[in-house]
């Protein structure tokens, strides 16, 4: 088998770059590997789109979560919370 | 809502910010109990240390960072990061379909295929981000705490590992195959 068929061609390889990409500056080696791979497969020029576009749809939702908050602790749950607060605060 | 650079008033946290410290515990554990006990810890946590409290920061972001200890806490719990999990195990096997084992490629059924998130607008959707929530909550708890540390609250490569005991080439693969397990979730799910 040609060994560079086993290398260059490998989605594996590429989209654990593609992921390494978005956290760490990639070695020359590694940015020439990609460059090379997405000449001939646009699968994982997709896959690149797909997992930015996944990260930031994430980072959003976590946002929200506490932004635009759609659970909220029940009045009985908050009236404890503060209770054990303020019996704390009464042993000084 | 508090102000920033004041005294803190143990008073009024609960009222002030036990919502948000409840949704944020919350969307990282997915446990509603667990969620609630960490905001009672935390605020007595908060209360024991009270004097230090310099005001650098505002009391909602000084109370954060006090739960945020606590949920790397739950995570370090749930997940050894020196043997492999039964729902490692689960995932990974779920995995072993997306390539081809010899080659590297794709394997045709598993190939990423348009599903609408690749378009630039925000897609903003209730539907979709319910998905979004069902998949990850599917994710081995290493792989959510490793993502969520990483993406969400952008610590360092470093940190996380200490933190979570993970070797620093077994981060790289967990970031990985954390997004390859999310992808394909989400187009299995959506289309």
């Amino acid at each position: 088998m040609n060994p560079l068929r086993n290398t260059i061609y490998n989605c594996k390889q590429a989209t654990f770059l593609i992921e390494k990409k978005q956290i760490k500056k990639l070695s020359f080696r590694e940015v020439i590997f990609l460059k090379i791979h997405f000449i001939q497969c646009t699968v994982c020029k997709l896959y690149e789109k797909q997992s930015i576009a996944i990260g930031r749809l994430v980072r959003q939702l976590f946002h929200d979560a506490t932004q635009k908050p759609e659970t909220h602790l029940g009045d009985d749950v908050k009236h404890d919370m503060q209770e054990r607060i303020n019996e704390e605060l009464n042993k000084n | 809502m508090a102000s920033e650079n004041q005294r803190p008033d143990p008073r009024q946290w609960v009222m002030a910010h036990a919502d948000y410290l409840y949704n944020y515990a919350l969307s990282r554990l997915n446990n509603e109990e667990q969620a609630k006990d960490l905001v009672q810890e935390t605020f007595l946590a908060a209360l024991e240390k009270v004097d230090k409290f310099e005001g650098k920061s505002s009391e909602r972001t000084w109370l954060t960072a006090i739960l945020k200890n606590k949920v790397i806490d739950v995570y370090r719990k749930k997940s050894s990061g020196l043997r492999p999990t039964e729902d490692v195990k689960e995932a990974e096997h779920d995995q072993q379909d997306f390539f081809d084992a010899e080659d590297g490629h794709w394997n045709v059924n598993n190939r990423p295929k348009a599903f609408g998130v690749e378009n630039c607008d925000p897609l903003v959707d209730k539907e979709f981000n319910h998905i979004l929530q069902r998949c990850m909550q599917k994710l081995p708890a290493l792989w959510m705490a490793v993502f969520t540390m990483k993406h969400i609250d952008d610590a360092t490569t470093d940190i996380i590992c200490t933190e979570l005991k993970v070797t620093q080439a077994n981060f790289w693969v967990i970031i990985h195959r954390a997004k390859l397990n999310l992808r394909a979730c989400l187009q299995k799910n959506w289309i």
